[in-house]
């Protein structure tokens, strides 16, 4: 199902703040903040992401001068149980919000609803956007933090990150997002919580095939196409499948993943990075920026969200996967 | 595209398991916590009054203590990535699964945190290993009650 948005919402601002160990990444220059401590200044992990969430938001605003009654609407989710940092956070951001949960798809499916509420005409700004928080991540997803179990090579590191957008209605000297296209739940039957880029791959190639065929578009039309966190492997899962649609090499080679490149060539950090910030930190700091220096005039997010609980793995569940697209151009 | 279609570009890309690499790094890994061990064990009968039978408790106290500090530190947790089977077999790897989950659940306090989360990992290896420990002295007792064996 794809969404034209007649008004042309606005990017008006980005922000991401990241923890310590992302200064390792190839997008660090474009990270707002690069926290010191894992914790932020907080007693708990969940706490530390709820100050992670807090202190981005009010990043966004300070950049676009407005105050956090200024905004209408705040639209955010993360991946602990019952997205507690970000409702936490959204108590003291103190306006109207809704939580969503679309896992790691969460960055762009936010920007979706903004955007529908900004055409509507009930929000004139609003904040979207998502975080991961690791060690409050893989406490509840996998094995306790210090546990020595051996990851295979396809498992993927949830980063510690938080990505937010304002947007508002439209500017021309903002990006704007075009057009959207809101992912069904796809499910490949993989089974493996240690190889999320396999499952993941199959949704974000339906929602890039959707998207460009009701859109009558090529992959020439983007300058990019940027993935959220499939990783090294699920990348070269979606370029395989579209390659097979008879896709050319040159035209796949304009097919990125953020979570590929998240960490550069560490092979510490196994297939890459992932978790809802993952997408978020990349798509709102580095992404933006671009259109910004005018490096790119049109690119396809697609953000992509594993959306498996560890009761649903271990009952034996297979892992059902959805991916949520955003087309955002500027003049 | 058709799932049985995915599943074969599925297994061309993705990365085999170096079972066998992964068999050498646990068995040098393991063999060398082992040797570790057997070290502690001499100690302990050497300088201290122990013999062989009574030698084995202090031992693994040593070793899960060992254990416990590379935890608290973050270090057993690169161990296992290299190592797997190799330090999680040990009882070093019991004396992991058990700290990791008590420093995870300190946010929850000491009963409801620590004290009932603690054997969350661990919990499976003492209640399979005490099972499979009373099935074997159950054979055992049975060979020598028909005079096959002696204790």
């Amino acid at each position: 199902m794809v969404i034209l948005f007649q008004t042309k919402p606005s990017l008006l601002a980005g922000a991401a703040i990241v923890g310590p160990l992302e200064s390792r990444s190839v997008f660090r220059s474009y990270f707002d903040v690069v926290a010191e401590d894992e914790l932020f200044q907080e007693k708990t992990n969940e706490r530390g992401q709820s100050r992670l969430i807090t202190d981005t938001c009010q990043l966004v605003m300070d950049k676009a001068q407005i105050k956090n009654l200024d905004v209408d609407y705040f639209l955010s989710g993360d991946l602990v149980n019952q997205m507690t940092p970000t409702n936490f956070a959204a108590r003291e951001l103190a306006v109207s919000f809704i939580g969503l949960f679309s896992a790691c798809a969460t960055s762009v499916s936010s920007v979706i609803i903004a955007s529908l509420l900004t055409e509507l005409g009930a929000s004139q700004l609003a904040i979207a956007g998502s975080s991961s928080h690791h060690n409050a991540t893989e406490r509840q997803f996998r094995y306790p933090v210090d546990y020595g179990a051996q990851k295979p090579a396809t498992a993927q590191w949830t980063v510690t990150a938080a990505g937010y957008t304002l947007v508002g209605k439209y500017n021309p000297e903002f990006p704007y997002v075009v057009a959207a296209t809101v992912g069904k739940v796809v499910d490949f039957n993989d089974t493996d919580p240690f190889h999320m880029g396999g499952a993941m791959a199959p949704a974000a190639y339906e929602t890039i095939t959707t998207h460009l065929k009701q859109r009558k578009q090529k992959i020439y039309d983007y300058d990019m196409i940027m993935t959220g966190d499939l990783g090294n492997i699920g990348l070269k899962l979606v370029k395989a499948m579209l390659a097979q649609d008879g896709i050319s090499n040159d035209e796949l080679k304009l097919i990125r993943d953020a979570g590929a490149e998240y960490y550069g060539e560490d092979k510490s950090f196994l297939a890459g990075a992932s978790g809802a910030g993952c997408s978020a930190s990349v798509f709102f700091s580095y992404v933006l920026s671009q259109f910004k220096t005018g490096r790119y005039k049109r690119v396809l997010l697609v953000a992509t969200g594993a959306l498996l609980s560890p009761l649903s793995f271990q009952q034996g569940e297979s892992i059902p996967c959805t991916a949520h697209a955003i087309e955002i151009a500027m003049n | 595209m058709k799932q049985q279609q995915y599943k074969t570009i599925e297994q061309q890309i993705t990365p085999a398991t170096p079972y066998v690499l992964n068999a050498f790094k646990a068995f040098v890994v393991g063999g060398l916590i082992c040797v570790i061990g057997q070290a502690i064990a001499f100690f302990y009968m050497i300088f201290f009054d122990f013999t062989e039978k009574t030698v084995g408790n202090p031992t693994v106290a040593t070793m899960i203590f060992i254990s416990m500090i590379l935890t608290g530190f973050g270090l057993y947790r690169k161990l296992g990535q290299f190592a797997g089977a190799g330090s999680a077999v040990p009882v070093t790897g019991f004396g992991n699964a058990v700290i990791s989950a008590a420093i995870e659940h300190k946010t929850e306090g000491l009963v409801l945190g620590v004290g009932s989360n603690m054997f969350k990992l661990a919990g499976s290896v003492i209640v399979f290993g005490t099972v499979s420990a009373f099935f074997v002295a159950l054979i055992k007792t049975l060979l020598v009650m028909m005079g096959v064996l002696q204790w």
